[in-house]
């Protein structure tokens, strides 16, 4: 038997019995556009949560410190220690390699009032390294220099949210102004770029001052509550973190590493985790889709084995006329192949369709992946042999004496 | 050239055994046309199904064109069928929702002959079979009974096969379509020289065959003798 005759054999059979055949197919058709879909929507949500980490800036290594410790005493909480100085900052900044740059941050909630309104928000007190390793611009104005840092002045930024709750919404002509924060009088310098994001977490939210304008008037000590590392590359992040925990280590006279007073974060891990998060989401919503694709493969073999029945006079005759198990066997096989074939198509195209309305729809940023298809369409045409080898056997395996005699 | 050999079939449906044949021997010659004759129940259809290679015996040799079938494998038996033997069912079995000329066509796509050589072959037997050419692109289930055994004959005739297996060929049709039919196979038989094998329960139908060969509880008795009988059978009666 040709392959030509193949064709033209499941064409004319399939096309025989239309409703049945699209019904059928039906089943593979959901299979496959809801594993693509699943899949495209888990990938966008891993590319958007790793974006958003990213956000706050790229290669970031951040060193917070420790819990407070007193023997016997309670855990004052991580983060809560005041252990990291200017001191271990310019240290970071001499000693480790493949760092592109440091910053100083100490880090309050205040109560800011200007004009009438006010508002209690996050204030950091940085310098002027913060725009470029947190990813930060400034739309107006400018940001906090050196010699704002040398001399403590009394300068804010603010970030665009912070703008809106002072100033109303989209205020211009705010550089220049007066805010107060905890009493005291600052000017205002520049607005930074708005960052997107809401709620708790608020990047936009924000007030910069020079840090040691945040040391004298609102924390009043000496300590940083936060130094930020800026890798050179993300290859060089792991050793940067690494370096930088030794460091700190000797500086603060620990030798067992379990009892730091402060914690080195990598933002590289931090994307890791996060992405083995979403990983096992895509993973379970594209098992759940690959049932449907499982059931719909059930469909195929349920249809295949009543054609056979149905055609079982056919098969006698042509076993009659000459025709082995091999070629009764590739014919039958042939429809269901063809059948999961053409749903998988079907099924891939409908899926990048959803993804596409999910996108345009602006719910996420999926994104449907090459590979996702090509494995769809291996899978379809494989679950086609799988759930119809069955049947095309049986039907191979009749003896034609009786199928001829068949009622 | 068909040798029949004292074949034995036996059936086995649990601890039961059933004969249908008990050794069964004739010839027939290239060219000859044949009736088998029986009542049901008489083993006629095990012998037919021994001679269309869609069954082997449980013993005894039987030699189509020189050639042992009754030892071959189930892939050469299908061989057989395709390349030395046409059969015509009483249930006709064409495709249904399927062309006259694919139906005709259908034993070619099994040897691997190019498109437009099936065509042309296929046309030939339908003309011989008696179709007339503005039927063949018609769907099966379009035609009259008559018309649909001339079709099934010519898909017999058209894989140029050293026998034509006729099973009840006449079963589902009226006297006329029969008279039609027979007239079919006689033509092929005395014009074209096939070799025809005519399975049938009606006497009537059996003598438009050159040779009767009758078929009782698994064994074959000459004809001569079976008109013997019946003669001995209505002096009795007389």
């Amino acid at each position: 038997m040709k392959n030509s005759d193949l064709l033209h054999e499941t064409y004319s059979a399939l096309s025989a019995n239309k409703a049945r055949s699209g019904l059928t197919m039906l089943g593979i058709i959901i299979g496959i556009a809801s594993v693509i879909a699943m899949t495209a929507i888990g990938q966008g949500a891993q590319n958007s949560v790793s974006a958003s980490i990213q956000s706050i800036g790229a290669n970031l290594v951040m060193i917070m410190p420790g819990a407070t410790r007193s023997f016997g005493g309670p855990s004052g909480g991580r983060g809560g220690a005041q252990s990291l100085t200017v001191a271990d900052a310019d240290a970071i900044a001499s000693q480790v390699s493949n760092v592109a740059g440091v910053v100083r941050e100490v880090s309050s909630r205040a109560q800011v009032v200007a004009t009438g309104t006010n508002t209690n928000t996050s204030i950091v007190g940085t310098e002027a390294s913060y725009l470029s390793v947190r990813n930060v611009a400034i739309d107006e104005g400018s940001f906090i220099t050196s010699q704002n840092v040398t001399s403590g002045e009394k300068v804010a930024v603010l970030g665009p949210t912070a703008r809106d709750d002072l100033f109303g919404v989209g205020a211009t002509g705010v550089v220049g102004q007066t805010i107060r924060i905890s009493g005291a009088e600052y000017t205002v310098i520049g607005i930074t770029v708005d960052k997107g994001g809401s709620g708790f977490s608020n990047a936009d939210d924000i007030i910069y001052i020079p840090y040691t304008t945040a040391q004298r008037y609102l924390s009043g000590n000496k300590y940083l509550s936060e130094i930020d590392a800026q890798a050179t590359s993300s290859d060089a992040s792991t050793q940067v973190q690494n370096d930088i925990t030794d460091l700190l280590l000797s500086r603060h006279n620990i030798s067992d590493p379990t009892k730091a007073d402060f914690n080195v974060l990598n933002e590289a891990s931090i994307i890791a985790t996060a992405s083995s998060v979403t990983g096992t989401f895509t993973t379970l919503l594209a098992a759940v889709a690959g049932i449907s694709l499982v059931v719909g493969g059930i469909g195929i073999m349920n249809m295949m084995l009543t054609t056979v029945t149905e055609r079982t006079r056919e098969i006698g005759l042509r076993k009659a006329i000459g025709a082995k198990r091999k070629d009764i066997n590739k014919q039958f096989l042939s429809e269901a192949v063809a059948l999961t074939f053409i749903g998988g198509v079907i099924g891939v195209i409908l899926g990048w369709l959803i993804s596409f309305g999910v996108s345009y729809l602006g719910i996420l940023q999926a994104s449907v992946s090459v590979s996702s298809i090509i494995l769809a369409f291996c899978v379809s045409a494989g679950i086609g042999i799988i759930f119809g080898y069955y049947p095309a056997r049986r039907a191979a395996q009749l003896n034609p004496i009786d199928a001829l005699r068949y009622e | 050239m068909i040798e029949v050999k004292d074949i034995k079939k036996t059936y086995k449906t649990g601890d039961v055994e059933f004969e249908a044949l008990s050794g069964v021997s004739f010839t027939i010659k290239d060219g000859e046309f044949v009736a088998i004759m029986g009542p049901s129940g008489s083993g006629k259809s095990t012998l037919m199904h021994i001679l269309g290679a869609l069954d082997k015996p449980s013993s005894g040799t039987y030699f189509l064109d020189g050639k042992d079938v009754s030892i071959l494998t189930d892939d050469e038996l299908a061989d057989i069928r395709k390349d030395k033997i046409g059969f015509v069912f009483q249930s006709f079995n064409l495709l249904p929702r399927t062309t006259v000329l694919r139906n005709v066509m259908l034993p070619l796509v099994y040897d691997g002959i190019e498109q437009k050589e099936r065509e042309n072959r296929a046309k030939k037997a339908l003309l011989l079979a008696g179709l007339d050419e503005g039927h063949f692109l018609n769907l099966s289930n379009q035609l009259s009974g008559g018309q649909i055994q001339r079709v099934a004959i010519a898909r017999a005739l058209v894989n140029n096969p050293s026998l034509i297996l006729a099973d009840e060929p006449t079963g589902n049709l009226d006297s006329k379509t029969s008279e039609i039919v027979l007239a079919t196979f006689q033509k092929l038989n005395k014009e074209l020289g096939r070799t025809i094998i005519l399975i049938t329960h009606e006497q009537d139908i059996a003598e438009h065959a050159d040779r009767i060969l009758f078929i009782k509880d698994g064994l074959l008795e000459e004809r001569a003798t079976h008109i013997k009988k019946i003669a001995s059978q209505i002096i009795k009666h007389i």
